[in-house]
């Protein structure tokens, strides 16, 4: 994992006091609620329904255990006892006071954290893979490069006032686990004659426009990864709306322009770039790729499993991934209790992550996109132990990628944009479909629910999604099918009319029946669906 | 128009910034205003004969002339870079970095508060167009 020198400290301490004066100076009435709103919002805090909700970043998904002990004590000692992980592989507290955003923002900082640039306008935290430097099937480890992505975006002085926020996924692995063209920018860690580059999509993203990023570059060497993508940055800064925030996303410059316009404007302006001499060399690259060197592996641990106990077995089909290693699988923990909140975990609970993730993973903790956390690097001959702990903690839920593993954005119940509420919803489907039997029966289904068209939720994204609006007062919730944030990207249509609360959950019904008596072999929901069509699906609805 | 604060040993320019348009279409003046939206590109052929380049910021949440500042810079400006308008304090070090000496805020500024935030940063990951040598540079020399 990375560790701060010097000029990161220095850095992150600054910023602790820059923005405890800038709280100084709001709270004293120097500054009006206008003019504070760009400047706490590049430092995560947004005024919610109820209260302050404040977003702390987890660079690309990666955490120690001492900063998720930290997490837990800032949930216990500033808020209600718990955290809620994002889609965005951050963590946020929804009951936060102004006046002790310095403080939490100080405890942050000792153990190597912030909640710099998690929202505003500018460039987001970089997300990544979540098996990154365990995944069987990378190519390498992508996080060197959101590393030095991290820091080359760290308040960029001419990025920080951006037409709208932006956000950069890297990977690394033919298998998309981060749905990378579904962001402003999308890089793929590719390999060209012997030698490792960036392919870059730009213009991807969900909202209430959602597209598909086009490939704009197949293959940037690392000589020129920081001087292309300030390109990419500095067209869409000069070029991109501002007339409408609604329009104002890279995906629209690139819609209107055009991908081949657009990376010819990129072009023209990578040549000037290029000549500033401002990409790092390539040993800063191999300083920041040492701290993420392969944990110490046992060379001959044991690659056997006792399947013995049936829960347990249930678990490891479905929670457990290979691992690059032989011995060693890669963990996730489900967030998803049945009739539980998407992605919330208690103090406790979280803490009890961080106590295995230090015995049983080297130390190592991972958000996901899909709000879970994995663990991973763990010897096979720990997972039964593991498990075992997993469950008095009750997080041994073994629905991972199954339909109640659901993404659902906070909704009505936080969200001063919402429309509808998304976490009822999602309780109300988790618990229907609660038996596991039936969950692993209809297999792989990504189900994710946005309470508003911002799309927070990435229903665009989901095999299932549902988009909640307000109709005339009521809340009412739109059905679509086909969406995908993985290497199969795609964006799902909308079934028809929309239903109510209840209705919608039969309407899911209906159609995994359907699925059920219509799937030929292997085929996930997703695939019947894409070789059918909506016709059968629409019938067995409204019909 | 509120106080100037300038970053130069030079003398402040006496001349009115003209228009873009009126500046290509006279030959002699030597101070020009560039809005948000016009292209600083436009400028490059004659930036040896340029005291004064004024850039607009019409609302602090437009960030477009921090990308005209650096072009002009990178491009070897070296007269007065002055940025005028919705400028607040806790933007003027981030304008500073892409290369702006002088400024020309609607509102006024708290002198206090801005030499305390332009002191704050000891270091800065990225280049950019100002003297700060990056943090992977000072790493690596």
């Amino acid at each position: 994992m990375y560790k701060y020198d010097e000029y990161d400290h220095s850095i992150v301490a600054a910023r602790v006091e820059e923005f405890r004066d800038q709280v100084n100076r709001r709270l004293a009435g120097q500054i009006t609620e206008d003019q504070f709103k760009p400047l706490r919002l590049m430092n995560g805090l947004y005024l919610q329904l109820h209260a302050y909700m404040l977003r702390v970043a987890v660079p690309y998904g990666t955490l120690d255990s001492r900063q998720m002990h930290m997490l837990a004590h800032i949930a216990r000692k500033y808020d209600r006892g718990y955290g809620h992980f994002t889609t965005r592989q951050n963590l946020q507290y929804n009951w936060i006071k102004l006046e002790d955003a310095p403080d939490i923002l100080a405890e942050l900082a000792t153990v190597e954290m912030h909640a710099i640039q998690t929202s505003g306008n500018c460039i987001r935290n970089i997300s990544s893979d979540q098996f990154a430097g365990a995944a069987a099937d990378e190519l390498t480890d992508p996080r060197p490069w959101a590393e030095l992505l991290r820091q080359w975006s760290t308040f960029h002085p001419e990025f920080s006032y951006l037409p709208r926020k932006f956000k950069i996924c890297v990977i690394a692995a033919e298998e998309d686990r981060a749905a990378m063209r579904l962001h402003d920018i999308g890089i793929q860690i590719v390999e060209k004659d012997g030698q490792l580059g960036a392919a870059i999509y730009v213009g991807g993203g969900m909202g209430r426009t959602p597209m598909i990023a086009p490939l704009i570059k197949d293959f940037v060497p690392f000589d020129d990864f920081v001087s292309y993508l300030e390109a990419c940055l500095r067209v869409y800064n000069r070029y991109g709306r501002r007339d409408n925030m609604y329009k104002a996303r890279i995906k629209i410059l690139i819609h209107e322009l055009g991908a081949d316009k657009y990376r010819a404007e990129v072009e023209e302006e990578f040549a000037a770039v290029k000549a500033l001499g401002i990409d790092p060399p390539k040993a800063e690259f191999d300083r920041i790729a040492a701290y993420f060197a392969p944990p110490a592996y046992e060379a001959d641990a044991p690659d056997t499993l006792d399947r013995s106990d049936p829960d347990f077995a249930v678990w490891l089909d479905q929670n457990v991934s290979a691992h690059k290693q032989p011995g060693y699988a890669v963990v996730t923990i489900s967030l998803k209790p049945i009739g539980g909140i998407p992605g919330d975990a208690t103090a406790d609970q979280i803490d009890l992550m961080a106590d295995l993730g230090q015995r049983y993973s080297f130390d190592e903790l991972r958000v996901t996109h899909a709000q879970n956390i994995v663990l991973p690097h763990v010897r096979k001959a720990d997972l039964y132990a593991l498990w075992q702990q997993l469950r008095e903690g009750e997080l041994a839920e073994a629905n991972l990628d199954l339909i109640s593993d659901i993404i659902a954005c906070p909704g009505l119940d936080y969200c001063s944009l919402a429309n509808a509420r998304s976490i009822p919803l999602a309780q109300k489907i988790a618990t229907r479909f609660s038996d596991l039997g039936r969950q692993r029966e209809l297999g792989e289904l990504k189900l994710k629910i946005s309470g508003c068209i911002n799309a927070c939720g990435h229903h665009h994204a989901g095999h299932i999604g549902i988009l909640g609006v307000d109709r005339k007062g009521v809340e009412n919730y739109q059905l679509s099918f086909g969406g995908s944030g993985a290497e199969d990207v795609s964006l799902g249509t909308i079934t028809g009319p929309g239903f109510t609360e209840d209705g919608i959950v039969d309407a899911i019904e209906k159609a995994t029946d359907l699925y059920l008596a219509q799937r030929e072999d292997g085929e996930r929901f997703l695939d019947t669906y894409r070789r059918l069509g909506m016709a059968p699906f629409k019938e067995a609805i409204y019909g | 128009m509120g106080n100037l604060l300038r970053y130069r040993d030079d003398e402040a320019h006496e001349e009115p910034a003209v228009t873009l348009d009126a500046f290509l279409g006279q030959s002699t003046a030597t101070a020009v205003r560039i809005e948000s939206g016009e292209d600083a590109r436009i400028l490059l052929p004659y930036l040896d004969r340029l005291a004064l380049v004024e850039v607009s910021f019409p609302k602090f949440r437009d960030g477009r002339g921090y990308s005209s500042g650096r072009i002009l810079r990178e491009a070897g400006y070296t007269g007065e870079l002055r940025a005028q308008g919705d400028v607040l304090v806790d933007q003027i070090p981030l304008m500073r970095r892409c290369g702006f000496d002088s400024f020309a805020p609607e509102a006024p500024v708290d002198e206090a508060v801005l030499e305390a935030s332009l002191a704050r940063y000891d270091y800065h990951y990225q280049a950019a167009a100002d003297a700060f040598v990056p943090v992977w540079k000072r790493r690596h020399g």
